[in-house]
């Protein structure tokens, strides 16, 4: 066994090598990339808007980028699992609390995979879910503000991986364990993982006001390692599908000893049976500890809670709502075509993909055509569930994505190309070269009933020579095709942050025209806030010195304060009374150990400055705002420790709202 | 390849910039509207300039307290950061500006700021002296109404 793994590995090596050394062939290609119009098929006028948008996650960034599709160009990137100083997110007071979880302030994630909610099996803007991998966590972010405004972590998880995926009305996200882990945790020998490990698969429903989570139930599955997940749609609704690896349970050099089995599993899902079952009581609460914050776009401030217990339910109690679909050889994707009959496993070490039979495994499951069970789990025969395979269509398999004329694209890591084939017949039409090292792909509304099948985002792990060095790190990118032909068309190259995992496409008019513009002064509710410039004020308590202050075109009141002390704790509650679109402040206080706040109309931030010297220490606006950006700044006077200067705060020498006639 | 590759390219250029879209936008462009403008700003009588918004008419009756009350409250919560009544601040002092300027011009200097600055003279001198451009806090017209009625008890 372990001289055919070898020569697998040599070969592949040997691809690699192919591939990436040819010069001659990727050059070839690149000019065929150009040879039509594809320049015009990309070219988006000044001022003119892109047809889609395109979430790409940042993963090892942390971050959620959002680019224009077809133009490529990167609008936005919102901070969600780590800090972003930029923005002042994770180092604010009111933003702080999004980064909590049950080990404490984290400033880091790595997220993976953003996938928009949907109503009747379409994608339809409302908030977009990503998964953290590394403490399992899963994000909302609203596609109105473009801002994060829910982070609940996963208990009983590990490499939170097989995640966020969500159902055809959004239900449910799903949130998987790809690294099994004691369940609870507990102090035990790592080689005692067979059998004692779990693979905690969590339900989290969404309420669909809100968009508010919870965890609902964990179904705490045997120890393999649940690597990604897609829902069923349309006739399978209701079944939640996720691959699987490591059914060999090793606990080290998984490389090696995870690649024994010829077939892993598909674990199918039946959650409609299981919500059922917990609806009548079912699975038992069971401790745990796990952070759920939660974003306030009127008190402008997040909360962060720690819950103590969830629901876990355990399979052999719920007969007949889970099953393993045999699939070769350590899947990676796991998806699901939009009629919701096909479930492809990616079998990434495989040469062959395996496409199962919704209708199938419905036959198998009431003809009990089982191959015995795996931890009481029935095994369907392959046979029995399984429509066909795909033999031979490059190397590597790993994510596939389709379009609605019944059309699958596949993605191949080792051989960096993009295949087209029909689902149906299981025969491949089209395949192009990506450069290089393709991981996921995306076609805007993938993972729906109804996929807008115009464009497709190949993202690609390596990039080599494709841009301009910049020393021995490289940026990852994507690639824009055009699908709508018989022949996939290349289209554009552009750089992403991060890694980009996965990402998830709509079109523009389903959220460009609900798109905030400002926070109404009215509706801010923040303790802090001033509604106007009278309000502004500092007040001493003990040595904590708050200033109430704020920001418009282009002065802060107050601007002069004095009767600061070395040793106080300056709190600066700053309040951008603009209400107009497109006018931020910023402001940054010397030697503060912190980033910059920068302030939406209508927000209120609080940052903390601990003086060490005395002076006469300036602030001022970070975000050029309007001609007279410059002059926007203000002074703080600091005395020594227990000095008498009073505490004075002023605005052009008056108090701010004494002159208000 | 590369010589057919910018030959495309100029030509959509050229092909892009004589449409009637791009005309559009090139003059949506403020700087270059400004430039274009400069010399046709004329300066008019500023009690019958109406300025150039959304308000082209408005019929004053007796001062209606209520309203102006309530123009004080929205004045102070949206205006005061940069205006006062009796001393210059970042803008000029308000007292008496409805006996130098028609309703219609105040309003519209209120609602539509952006634009003023741009289109009518007496706002643009009012830029030049102050250097602060007016800033636009988005008051429903009800609001900017309310805000006059107040100023016409400042006078």
């Amino acid at each position: 066994m372990k001289t055919i793994f070898k020569s697998i590995f040599l070969f592949a090596i040997g691809v690699t090598f192919l591939v990436s050394c040819g010069p001659d062939t990727s050059k070839k290609s690149n000019k065929g990339a150009i040879s039509g119009n594809a320049a015009e098929k990309v070219y988006v006028a000044p001022g003119e808007h892109d047809s889609h948008y395109a979430f790409l996650s940042g993963g090892f960034s942390g971050q959620l980028a959002v680019y224009g599709l077809p133009s490529g160009r990167l609008f936005r990137v919102i901070p969600v699992f780590s800090q972003d100083p930029e923005k002042g997110y994770g180092y604010n007071e009111e933003t702080k609390p999004m980064l909590m979880t049950s080990h404490g302030f984290i400033p880091w994630g790595d997220s993976h995979h953003p996938d928009i909610s949907q109503t009747n099996g379409t994608v339809d803007g409302r908030w977009v879910f990503i998964n953290e991998n590394n403490t399992p966590r899963i994000a909302r972010i609203s596609l109105e503000t473009f801002e994060t405004e829910e982070i609940i972590e996963i208990p009983n998880s590990a490499g939170n991986h097989s995640s966020s995926f969500v159902t055809e009305n959004s239900e449910y996200v799903v949130a998987g364990t790809r690294f099994a882990v004691p369940f609870p945790q507990r102090d035990m020998p790592i080689n005692e993982l067979k059998g004692n490990f779990s693979g905690a698969l969590s339900f989290l429903k969404i309420d669909q006001e809100t968009g508010h989570m919870n965890i609902a139930f964990q179904i705490k599955m045997p120890g393999f390692n649940y690597d990604l997940s897609h829902p069923g749609r349309g006739k399978s609704h209701g079944w939640f599908f996720f691959s699987t690896y490591n059914t060999e349970e090793a606990n080290s050099l998984l490389e090696v000893n995870a690649s024994q089995n010829d077939k892993d599993f598909i674990a199918a899902i039946n959650w409609k049976k299981i919500e059922e079952y917990v609806a009548n009581g079912g699975g038992k609460k069971v401790p745990a500890k796990y952070a759920h914050n939660l974003w306030n776009d009127n008190a402008h401030t997040a909360t962060s809670v720690i819950e103590k217990e969830v629901l876990v339910v355990e399979p052999k109690d719920v007969p007949g709502a889970i099953y393993f679909l045999p699939t070769a050889k350590s899947p990676h994707g796991c998806d699901v075509d939009p009629t919701g009959e096909y479930i492809i496993g990616n079998g990434k070490l495989a040469a062959a993909m395996t496409v199962h039979s919704f209708t199938k495994m419905e036959k198998a499951i009431a003809d009990k055509a089982f191959d015995g069970d795996a931890y009481g789990i029935p095994i369907i025969k392959f046979e029995a569930v399984n429509y066909g395979v795909l033999n031979q269509p490059g190397l590597g398999p790993l994510h596939t994505e389709f379009d609605t004329r019944g059309n699958a694209y596949t993605t191949f890591f080792i051989s960096s190309e993009v295949v087209k084939w029909n689902v149906k017949d299981l025969k491949v039409i089209d395949r192009h070269p990506v450069y290089y090292s393709v991981g996921h792909l995306m076609i805007p509304g993938g993972n729906s009933r109804t996929p807008d099948d115009k464009y497709l985002v190949a993202m690609n792990k390596i990039t080599k020579d494709r841009y301009l060095p910049t020393g021995p790190e490289v940026c990852q990118s994507a690639q824009l095709f055009d699908i709508s032909g018989e022949k996939l068309e290349l289209l554009l190259d552009f750089p992403t942050i991060g890694e980009p995992h996965y990402a998830a496409g709509i079109a523009a008019d389903k959220i460009a025209p609900k798109s905030k513009k400002i926070y109404r002064l009215e509706e801010n509710s923040h303790p802090y806030a001033v509604k106007h410039e009278g309000e502004t004020k500092v007040v001493r308590k003990g040595n904590e010195v708050h200033i109430y202050m704020s920001m418009i075109r282009s002065h802060f009141s107050p601007d002069n304060i004095e009767g600061v002390r070395v040793g106080d704790k300056v709190f600066f509650h700053v309040t951008n009374l603009e209400q107009d679109y497109d006018v931020p402040h910023g402001i940054a206080m010397i030697g503060a150990k912190t980033s910059e706040m920068l302030i939406m109309p209508g927000r209120t931030a609080t940052m903390i400055w601990e003086p060490k010297q005395v002076g006469v220490w300036p602030f001022y606006c970070t975000d050029f705002c309007s001609a007279l950006h410059q002059e926007m700044q203000g002074y703080i006077r600091v005395s020594a420790k227990g000095s008498n200067t009073p505490l004075t705060f002023t605005l052009d020498g008056d108090i701010p709202g004494t002159d208000e006639e | 390849m590369k010589l057919k590759f910018l030959t495309i390219l100029v030509l959509l250029v050229i092909m892009s910039s004589c449409g009637d879209k791009a005309k559009q936008e090139v003059a949506k462009e403020p700087q270059k509207q400004e430039v274009a403008k400069t010399k046709e700003l004329e300066k008019i009588d500023p009690m019958k300039d109406k300025g150039v918004g959304p308000i082209k008419s408005i019929t004053l009756g007796e001062i209606d307290n209520a309203l102006a009350e309530k123009g004080k409250g929205i004045f102070k919560a949206k205006c005061t950061a940069c205006h006062k009544i009796n001393k210059r601040f970042v803008g000029p002092a308000l007292k008496g500006v409805t006996k130098k300027q028609t309703p219609e011009w105040i309003m519209n200097m209120i609602l539509n700021p952006e634009v003023m600055v741009v289109e009518n003279a007496k706002a643009r001198e009012l830029l030049m002296e102050f250097s602060a451009p007016m800033a636009n806090q988005n008051l429903t017209e009800d609001e900017a109404r309310a805000v006059l009625e107040y100023f016409r008890t400042k006078n």
